[in-house]
């Protein structure tokens, strides 16, 4: 058993209300400068919907992540001889025309416009070439357009509902969509990490964090297409490919991620998994609808005095073990099995989960009535204004039953938290609804605490980091005693 | 001897592998950063496909042919001796050479037309894609002028090189070959002393360890576990 700490996540996607102060946060901090200004390392898709980049989740087009091929997982882009091969020109490097082309506006011409019988304006500009452009395309260009012919209808999640499935999602009085939001996953079997030809992007033995060193970077563009979830970006300014950090240096110093620390509708959870290395590759094997449940047993419990042993043994210091213990991600994903990783037949091993949305599932199906068990609020799952399907695509790799899981047990949370609060349900049928989803009261109790009420601290447990510890080790400190924490000297300029 | 060959092909070909080596071993030690292919493929794709996809396919081949007359000049000899091998390197090394200058040509174009690429090509790039076309073009002049240049490259160019290589400076295996060829050597050279100073660097990462490396690299920042 090799075991490793990773830093994981939890989305809650009911408690999201698409205000991309994410977004903002992230952009602000990391890629507002040339060459990033497409970039957004954290984005907000609303679903159905194409996605950003356009329909990204369609590997036919992409080619991200990997695939089984006799069995051995493999790259679906390339191998590795092809991989040299396609240096000179990646087959599947999305342009920027599957993202946006950035714009500003030539604010200047509204002062500098000589008198005139017209109003001044401001025309938009390329912020790559300054020509004047036709925006066609931006960031969140489908925000909210659930239901859109142009935009949700290409979603590539429909590709296989049946018309009646269809007809039910598009019809003008069912729309629904529900917010999305993404960064990167920090997978355990990243395609970006496989698919460097300089092996420039690399995990973090400490925290699971995956990085591009931006030294090493040749600017081949492979992580590009090999990412499924296209988080990884080329900076077409510096010739170099930048992804999602995790903010690091604010993990480093105690502080959740800025996305984290600014989420208005605070459904994002941060903690640290234990999980068995020697198991990723047994794990990427299996097929499709095992894909979940083998990627949970992978990760431990840090409770059980044999994980703890051997974690210590590989190397992972106790105050990380402390923290794991105290992981809401732990809770969410492992104890409660409510929490999902994004498209795992992509077989990355995606580390960030996703708590599926109830809320667009249920309301049609009671009629603007209260939720009580006599309406059966489990089998009406089956005739839910969302299929399940489309979660479970999603989700589970197509496997239903995880998805409907999840939901029974979020509904039975809220048909007893109901029953104690409102008072319009009777005891016994919140406890008959915490039967049938297989819960006890205290679990529903917890479940509740840690969605509706938690505070930072119980949101966010960022393990111990030692930075200046580990500096020391690979450093002598006389050497570099007053430069550490100074970072580059050259400024990232294109070339030379 | 003249004073210009001497100055031409022995004083400048030193000048200008000093440059190269010593100038890529302080960019890449100063500045590994700067170390990248610099692609533009993203702003632009199509004419990129096919201008780039030539341009290296055409020009790897070639330069391996080269290094191969200079450095193994008896078993190259040996491949040419029939007339039918002769013609087929002959051929060969037209056909790559035509699928390099065309690539050239578009990568060229590629750069005038699109306004987005131009943006991100500096002065260095345009010299760079210049002399390179040029190289090339003259490249083909020798081909398709100076036939049969298969053999008498070993028993001129090798020479000089090797005996360069060799700090024995033998100008005269050049010198009185006609211009075009010179121009050719001179505009090689003058591609060596600019090497660190643009893109080309981006020949010394080709990743062949990407063929044995582990797919998954996982990095401690400790030395030691504590
Ligand atoms: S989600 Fe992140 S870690 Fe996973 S393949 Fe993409 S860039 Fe790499
Ligand atoms: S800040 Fe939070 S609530 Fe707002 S869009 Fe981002 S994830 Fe959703």
């Amino acid at each position: 058993m090799k075991i490793r700490s990773q830093v994981s996540m939890v989305f809650h996607l009911d408690k999201c209300i698409g205000c991309h102060t994410c977004s903002i946060a992230c952009k602000n901090i990391w890629t507002d400068r040339q060459g990033a200004e497409y970039m957004w390392w954290n984005n907000v898709e609303t679903k159905p919907g194409v996605g950003f980049p356009t329909q990204w989740e369609d590997q036919e087009k992409y080619k991200g992540g990997w695939e089984l091929k006799n069995g051995k997982p493999q790259l679906k882009l390339q191998n590795r001889v092809e991989a040299l091969g396609n240096l000179f020109s990646n087959p599947a490097l999305p342009t920027m025309d599957d993202y946006y082309e950035p714009w500003t506006y030539k604010y200047g011409d509204l002062f500098n416009s000589p008198l005139g019988d017209d109003q001044p304006t401001a025309r938009p500009i390329s912020r790559i070439d300054g020509q004047p452009i036709e925006i066609e395309s931006g960031p969140n260009w489908d925000d909210d357009l659930g239901g859109s012919n142009v935009y949700a209808a290409n979603d590539p999640l429909l590709e296989n509902m049946s018309d009646e499935e269809k007809r039910r999602l598009f019809s003008i009085e069912q729309l629904f969509y529900f917010y999305m939001p993404r960064i990167c996953n920090h997978c355990l079997n990243a395609g970006c990490v496989a698919a460097c030809p300089s092996g420039a992007i690399y995990k973090r033995a400490e925290d699971g964090i995956v990085l591009i060193n931006q030294d090493k970077c040749r600017g081949w563009r492979m992580c590009v297409s090999a990412c499924p979830y296209k988080k990884t970006y080329y900076n077409w300014s510096t010739g170099k490919s930048e992804k999602c950090i995790l903010c690091y240096p604010r993990l480093e110093t105690g502080q959740a991620p800025a996305c984290f620390h600014s989420c208005v509708g605070r459904i994002r959870y941060l903690g640290v998994l234990l999980y068995d290395a020697d198991q990723i590759e047994a794990a990427v094997k299996v097929s499709d609808e095992q894909l979940v449940q083998r990627q949970r047993e992978m990760i431990l419990d840090p409770f059980d005095p044999q994980v703890i042993a051997a974690a210590k043994e590989s190397g992972i210091p106790d105050g990380v073990i402390t923290a794991a213990q105290r992981s809401p991600v732990y809770r969410y994903v492992k104890e409660w099995e409510l929490a999902l990783p994004l498209h795992p037949e992509f077989r990355t091993l995606p580390m960030l989960f996703y708590v599926p949305p109830l809320l667009p599932v249920l309301s049609v199906a009671q009629d603007g009535g209260t939720q009580r068990v006599e309406n059966d609020l489990f089998s009406s799952l089956e005739n839910a204004r969302v299929p399940v399907r489309y979660m479970s695509r999603m989700l589970s790799a197509g496997n239903d039953e995880l998805v409907i899981k999840a939901y029974q047990k979020m509904i039975a949370v809220r048909i007893y938290k109901r029953a104690e609060t409102v008072g319009d349900v009777t005891s016994d049928e919140a406890t008959a609804a915490l039967a049938k989803a297989g819960m006890s009261a205290e679990e529903a109790e917890a479940i509740y605490q840690l969605t509706s009420l938690p505070n930072y601290q119980e949101r966010f447990v960022i393990p111990p980091y030692g930075r200046e510890g580990d500096i020391e080790e690979v450093y002598d400190p006389q050497q570099r005693k007053a430069e550490t924490g100074f970072g580059r000297r050259q400024s990232p300029h294109r070339g030379l | 001897m003249p004073d210009i060959d001497i100055l031409l092909f022995v004083v400048f070909p030193y000048v200008a592998v000093v440059l190269a080596v010593i100038g890529t071993l302080y960019r890449y030690f100063r500045n590994q950063f700067s170390f990248t292919s610099l692609s533009s493929q993203f702003l632009e794709n199509d004419i990129q496909f096919w201008g780039s996809t030539l341009w290296h396919y055409g020009i790897i081949p070639t330069l391996v042919i080269h290094v191969m007359g200079f450095t193994i000049p008896k078993v190259m000899e040996l491949m040419h001796s029939t007339p039918e091998t002769l013609y087929l390197a002959e051929l060969a090394g037209k056909v790559f050479g035509i699928m390099a200058l065309v690539g050239a040509g578009a990568l060229f174009y590629r750069r005038v037309a699109s306004s987005k690429v131009r943006m991100v090509t500096t002065p260095v790039d345009w010299v760079i894609l210049v002399l390179l076309f040029f190289q090339v073009f003259l490249g083909m002049w020798i081909a398709f002028g100076y036939r049969w240049g298969a053999t008498w490259f070993i028993h001129t160019v090798t020479p000089w090189v090797v005996s360069l290589a060799t700090f024995q400076p033998a100008p005269q295996y050049v010198a009185s070959l006609p211009l075009i060829p010179k121009l050719h050597f001179l505009n090689a050279t003058l591609l060596i002393a600019i090497f660190p100073f643009g893109r080309l660097v981006h020949m010394v990462s080709f990743p062949v360890e990407y063929l044995w490396r582990r797919f998954q690299l996982v990095i401690w920042t400790r030395r030691k576990v504590v």
